[in-house]
């Protein structure tokens, strides 16, 4: 294999595991930290340059540049708001250099794992990768050795685990499917090999297949009824983590939902795999946003934010078509960089404050005030006020299904306004209440936090007219 | 294939089954663990035999990992650990051996139902093994819901991997990277237990996950 930026972005962070492993001090293994992910965040951007090419493990289309762009983007950022974090954490003797050492291995480790399962080409390659992250977070969950954090690493383990075993059972029967006309041997799992002949496969055993894979990933995208793990895992784990987990590790498992559904959508006697979507997005929507009231956690809470995004996303996916692909694509996008920027103002308010209870943290906007600005910012985003970015997406996903599905797209909105509720009615108080608790200045680095807000800001008014050509394009080739 | 190859195959793998079914009732975390071990090394003759019947080399080298690692290191080890943390008392199931076993029966109905109807096309061979491979990664699903103590999960776990490995070599040339991969998440999985087990010891004294529950992020 020649090298390109393909092997880069997952040399980069493979190699800097491995160092990230041994070298000790934490201000400069946070930096090192940060220079990886923003070298592999650049190597990702040369993706539009030059193409490189796609083999029998590795693939590179408009599809997964637009995940590995994102990917390593925020993997960056996340960085950047890690490095401050953390300094606060050895100060306070949450973690011990020690730990730290593995902290910042994992993250790599996590990174590589990620852009792995976006860029394989084969579909036993990516399930590695999927498990690998998902091994990779269940360690930095139970980092900080608290009960809560132990048992939501343990539980997110066991639901992952199962998830994952699913997942491999319904990749083996699309080998099973496919090896009739394929033949034997590694084509019967190269992705590109199976979409080109999806369409002579037998269908009934690509339906069972599909079920199995939508239950196993669908698990890792934190679909409902599968959700267990994810508030869990959201709130005891250190919050970069929270912040990637959200922003990233869902997304990653809903591409290699996407990578089966292309497939399926080839053969014309397999079933649709939209209204199995369709229906799994709605029933997170709606059970998301009901959980929302009753959050005493603010982590918690906005994991359940998560949940109720994934589902319109899958949603959006679900119901197809290139507008619908293009408003799921975009919402993707949308959702990884509010629920981020709101993690990173979080875990700053957590460490000002010592708690995450909402009860025990009020008046942020009066105590810390950018950090309270920048949480009602946030908020404002996530909850799809006009104008900001996320209020176009979720006007997009309304509008280009009404016409097809208007009782399911009523039960959609039912859910935004539901959640919009909770979210305003739960996170009012913590930024305008009677200010509580301890009123220290945050020694917090605002500067991925507004990064990401203002980069939602402005897709709320204007989208770059090569985004839209880009996500126009992946939105076709989704079918 | 001669009929004698394919009895032996659908032999080993029904074996498997009943293996896991053996596995359903055992009330003690030792047994649990010699009936696990068992388990293992049925799927490793279930493996090896395919790797005869396919002339596929390589699949000796799987039925090899299933033997040593699965088969002796694993239980073993776990056998260590129990006894280092003195808790080889009685598992406590959440519902009763007879409930259970007919849950059992009913999930390896619904996978021979499942996988004998959408598999018309493939040979017999395969569609035995895909619906016994069924069979056990939901029976070991079962044993996963059924039990309260953390190592008897965990071997649930493994029980339902072991079920994955046999689709995985039923699946008549699979690329090796599959199998090789299987063992492999097994050999961290199995690490990422010690340390949690370890760890669960060291803040609870306890592996019963009932013990974890009362520390629930919402109940505090």
């Amino acid at each position: 294999m020649s090298f390109d930026a393909l092997t880069a972005i997952l040399l980069i962070p493979g190699v800097s595991a491995a160092l990230l492993a041994v070298l000790p001090g934490y201000a400069l293994t946070a930096r090192f930290n940060v220079v990886a992910t923003l070298a592999t965040f650049l190597t990702s951007l040369s993706l539009f340059v030059v193409e490189p090419s796609s083999g029998q493990y590795l693939l590179v289309d408009d599809l997964n540049k637009v995940f590995i762009v994102l990917t390593t983007f925020v993997g960056f950022t996340t960085s950047v708001f890690s490095a401050s974090y953390i300094h606060h954490e050895i100060e306070t003797g949450r973690l011990t250099p020690t730990f730290l050492r593995f902290y910042h291995a994992m993250y790599q480790t996590l990174m590589f794992a990620m852009n792995l399962a976006l860029v394989a080409n084969n579909i036993g390659l990516m399930w590695v990768a999927v498990e690998v992250a998902t091994l990779t977070t269940v360690l930095m969950v139970g980092i900080y050795r608290t009960h809560e954090a132990l048992e939501a690493a343990w539980k997110y383990f066991i639901l992952g685990s199962v998830g994952i075993a699913l997942a491999l059972f319904g990749t083996i029967l699309v080998y099973m499917s496919a090896r009739p006309v394929v033949g034997e041997g590694l084509d019967g799992m190269v992705w590109t090999v199976l979409v080109a002949h999806a369409s002579q496969f037998d269908p009934a055993l690509l339906n069972v297949a599909f079920v199995f894979l939508l239950l196993g990933y669908g698990t890792k995208v934190g679909l409902a009824p599968l959700h267990a793990w994810l508030p869990d895992a959201h709130a005891e784990g250190p919050t970069p983590i929270s912040a990637v987990l959200s922003g990233l590790l869902l997304n990653v498992a809903l591409y290699a939902l996407l990578r089966f559904k292309m497939m399926l959508a080839v053969n014309p006697a397999a079933i649709a795999p939209g209204p199995l979507m369709v229906t799994m997005g709605l029933i997170s929507v709606i059970f998301a946003s009901l959980m929302l009231y009753r959050r005493r956690d603010i982590k918690r809470m906005f994991a359940y934010s998560s949940i109720e995004h994934m589902g319109i996303i899958v949603f959006a996916f679900g119901m197809g078509g290139p507008l619908a692909n293009f408003a799921g694509l975009l919402h993707m996008t949308m959702h990884s960089l509010t629920k981020s920027a709101i993690f990173f103002a979080v875990g700053h308010i957590a460490q000002v404050k010592g708690t995450q209870k909402i009860a025990d943290i009020g008046g942020l906007t009066v105590t810390n005030p950018v950090l309270g600005w920048g949480l009602m910012l946030g908020v404002v985003a996530i909850v799809g006020l006009p104008p900001l970015g996320i209020f176009m997406s979720e006007f997009l996903v309304v509008s280009s299904t009404f016409a097809r599905a208007p009782w399911l797209t009523a039960i959609l909105v039912l859910g935004i306004i539901i959640a919009l509720g909770g979210l305003l009615l739960r996170t009012g108080v913590v930024m305008f209440g009677e200010p509580k608790g301890p009123t220290a200045p945050a020694e917090a680095s605002y500067v991925p936090m507004f990064t990401h807000l203002a980069l939602v800001a402005m897709a709320g008014v204007y989208l770059p007219p090569a985004l839209v050509t880009g996500f126009t394009n992946v939105a076709k080739l989704l079918g | 294939m001669s009929s004698l190859q394919f009895d032996i195959a659908h032999l080993l793998a029904g074996s498997l089954v009943l293996a896991s079914f053996m596995m359903l009732y055992q009330d003690r975390l030792y047994s649990l663990l010699n009936v696990y071990a068992l388990h293992a090394s049925v799927l490793a003759l279930s493996v090896a035999w395919q790797a005869y019947v396919q002339a596929a080399p390589h699949l000796y080298v799987t039925a090899l990992i299933a033997l040593v690692f699965k088969a002796i290191i694993i239980p073993v080890a776990l056998h260590r650990i129990i006894k280092r943390l003195g808790i080889h008392r009685e598992i406590e199931n959440v519902i009763g051996i007879g409930l259970t076993m007919m849950a059992g029966i009913g999930l390896v109905a619904l996978s021979m139902v499942v996988m004998l109807r959408v598999t018309p096309g493939a040979d017999a061979l395969a569609r035995e093994d895909l619906a016994f491979a069924l069979s056990v990664v939901l029976l070991g699903l079962l044993i996963m819901v059924t039990r309260r103590n953390a190592v008897s999960q965990v071997v649930g776990f493994m029980s339902l991997e072991n079920g994955l490995v046999l689709a995985a070599t039923g699946a008549k040339g699979m690329p090796l990277v599959v199998e090789i991969s299987v063992a492999f998440s097994v050999l961290i999985a199995f690490i990422v237990i010690g340390i949690f087990l370890f760890r669960i010891r060291e803040r609870f004294d306890s592996v019963d996950v009932q013990a974890l529950d009362r520390f629930r992020g919402e109940r505090r």
